[in-house]
């Protein structure tokens, strides 16, 4: 007992957040076959039946070889999905066990709680975006990137973005059925007609028009301009609408910390 | 000096309707080994609920060494640290992961982080099984690991909800001891449980709620000053068909050979043998028939109830 240190230190937020972000690295480390490879192998199979096996007999889409344009879509599909999915079933994990107890009486800001969380989201997101990246080498001769800074932006932002759409689904989330409705019921319908594998160009107006109500086509769009310098709509409104639902996303979720919705009686 | 926690006032009432505090006051001093008793259902884990944080109170103020949790809800949080009743952390991670993890959100660095567990995992009996998830551990390990995790960050003030649940006898009296000697040390413990001897042996002051009340809170001398007869249990050689009358004492036959006496305080009991042996009954052994404080707290949460019943039917 003597050795034990009974007096109190003031501690710092960057601490916290650290703590909460090498925690999340860990545990999506740790589960790496449910985590990382699932995406490699999905996409490997994306590759080889669309790119390879459908793409030869579709040739060109917007100009470009039909594999060379489904690659951007393709790894920006699997940032969204794992940023989504790594918030979402942390977060929920966390409510469910009441390890989120942990964070709850302790004095970390609930800024911090949403960064961490969201943080570990897009490190996930972005590990498994660079693996598909690699994957893609396999089935293109070389990447060209035609605006790193686009690139690199847009890929954040997209996988800050959803992942604090999982951060909020886990919030509502009382079962483990409710974090799986949204990925399955809107998010993968959302992805698949965003633009991954078709240019919107290629649809009459109308559904031009409807296409454009969805916020994928735009996040989708920006990405394959950073790669190949080609998009369906207008980067500066694509990049506008991303950070308009990141801060209406995060300004949700601290509302509803605050109050203490899903998590405080 | 502020005290280490004070209560005013303090209500819940859950969307369902229930009213599980209606209007609280308590104070507890700065160093006391404070015990909070009540049956199940009586508002204990939620008035623990509301100043840890878990909790949204509907009414009343809440101060943890003078940090008032509406206004400086931080610094009440640094100096409070908390042993839930149920096991509440990632079953998948591992014991050491879960205290430095806990230090982290405290903004403790990893490094004094690592320095604090090693002698708190120790002193538990937890170091060996530092890299092990915390699933594998047994249920008295379990509830270690849930009070290394609540010190790591060295609070002023320590919330035990039931930390011996569950827990064989041995490791029980060798957790008071650890609580005793953290005590000893400065910090102030709150501690619930159901195991009234306990709270007998370890708390100086107590309150007992009821029904979301404070039906009493005292010093556990004063408390059990208040009790003015004790029952004790003799084991004899065997009893006849009928008691001895006019003993002076109240006696009961439970069977054959065991036998009730109660006894006022400061009567004594040597006159109950005298009586027995002039009846030719040998007593073997004898035996409190229940814990003291035991007694006390069942009379009143039942007068607590009574008083509520009263209420209700008044109403």
């Amino acid at each position: 007992m003597q050795n034990i240190n009974t007096t109190p230190i003031q501690g710092s937020n960057w601490v916290a957040f650290q703590t909460i972000i090498l925690k999340e690295i860990t545990r999506f480390m740790r589960i790496w076959v449910q985590t990382i490879l699932p995406p490699a192998i999905t996409m490997s199979l994306y590759f080889v039946i669309f790119g390879n096996l459908i793409g030869s007999r579709v040739g060109t889409m917007d100009g470009l070889p039909y594999m060379e344009f489904i690659v951007p879509g393709l790894i920006m599909m699997s940032v969204i999905t794992n940023s989504y999915s790594n918030v979402v079933s942390s977060f929920f994990s966390a409510k469910y066990q009441r390890s989120i107890e942990e964070m709850m009486i302790s004095p970390v800001p609930n800024w911090i709680i949403l960064a961490g969380f969201v943080g570990g989201g897009v490190l996930r997101g972005l590990l498994t975006g660079f693996i598909v990246t690699l994957v893609s080498l396999f089935f293109i001769d070389n990447i060209e990137i035609h605006n790193v800074v686009v690139l690199i932006s847009v890929v954040i932002l997209t996988s800050i973005l959803f992942a604090m759409a999982g951060f909020l689904n886990a919030l509502f989330a009382r079962s483990f059925d409710d974090i799986s409705i949204i990925p399955t019921f809107v998010l993968t319908p959302l992805t698949y007609l965003g633009g991954v594998f078709y240019s919107i160009k290629l649809l009459p107006d109308f559904w031009q028009g409807v296409s454009q109500a969805n916020p994928i086509i735009y996040m989708v769009n920006a990405f394959r301009y950073g790669f190949l310098g080609k998009s369906d709509i207008s980067i500066e409104v694509a990049f506008g609408l991303i950070m308009v639902f990141i801060v209406i996303l995060a300004s949700i979720c601290l509302y509803l910390l605050h109050k203490g919705k899903g998590l405080r009686s | 000096m502020s005290k280490a926690l004070s209560i005013s006032n303090l209500s819940k009432t859950y969307a369902s309707g229930t009213q599980a505090l209606k209007g609280i006051d308590l104070e507890v001093e700065q160093g006391d080994f404070f015990a909070l008793l009540g049956p199940n259902g009586a508002g204990k884990s939620t008035a623990i609920g509301v100043i840890s944080s878990l909790v949204n109170k509907s009414a009343g103020k809440v101060s943890v060494f003078g940090h008032d949790i509406d206004t400086d809800l931080t610094a009440a949080k640094q100096n409070l640290g908390l042993v839930p009743q149920e096991f509440n952390f990632n079953m998948f991670e591992g014991v050491e992961q879960i205290v430095l993890q806990q230090a982290g959100y405290y903004g403790i660095s990893r490094k004094e982080a690592k320095k604090r567990a090693q002698p708190l995992l120790e002193e538990l009996g937890l170091w060996d099984k530092r890299k092990s998830a915390s699933r594998e551990l047994s249920g008295g390990m379990k509830r270690r690991l849930m009070i290394a995790r609540g010190l790591i960050h060295s609070p002023k003030l320590l919330i035990l909800d039931e930390p011996t649940a569950g827990v064989d006898i041995e490791l029980r009296r060798s957790m008071w001891d650890f609580m005793q000697r953290l005590n000893e040390q400065g910090t102030t413990i709150v501690l619930t449980t159901h195991y009234l001897e306990e709270a007998e042996s370890l708390c100086r002051n107590i309150a007992i709620i009821s029904q979301g009340e404070i039906v009493q809170n005292t010093d556990m001398k004063s408390l059990l000053a208040q009790l003015d007869m004790e029952t004790f249990v003799l084991d004899t050689q065997g009893l006849p068909e009928q008691l001895p009358a006019n003993t002076g004492y109240e006696l009961r036959k439970r069977d054959e050979t065991t036998l009730e006496v109660d006894v006022k305080k400061g009567a004594g009991i040597n006159g109950v043998f005298s009586a027995l042996s002039q009846e030719n009954i040998n007593v073997l052994s004898m035996r409190n028939k229940a814990n003291r404080l035991e007694e006390l707290f069942v009379r009143m949460v039942e007068n607590g109830d009574k008083a509520n019943s009263a209420k209700g039917a008044g109403e």
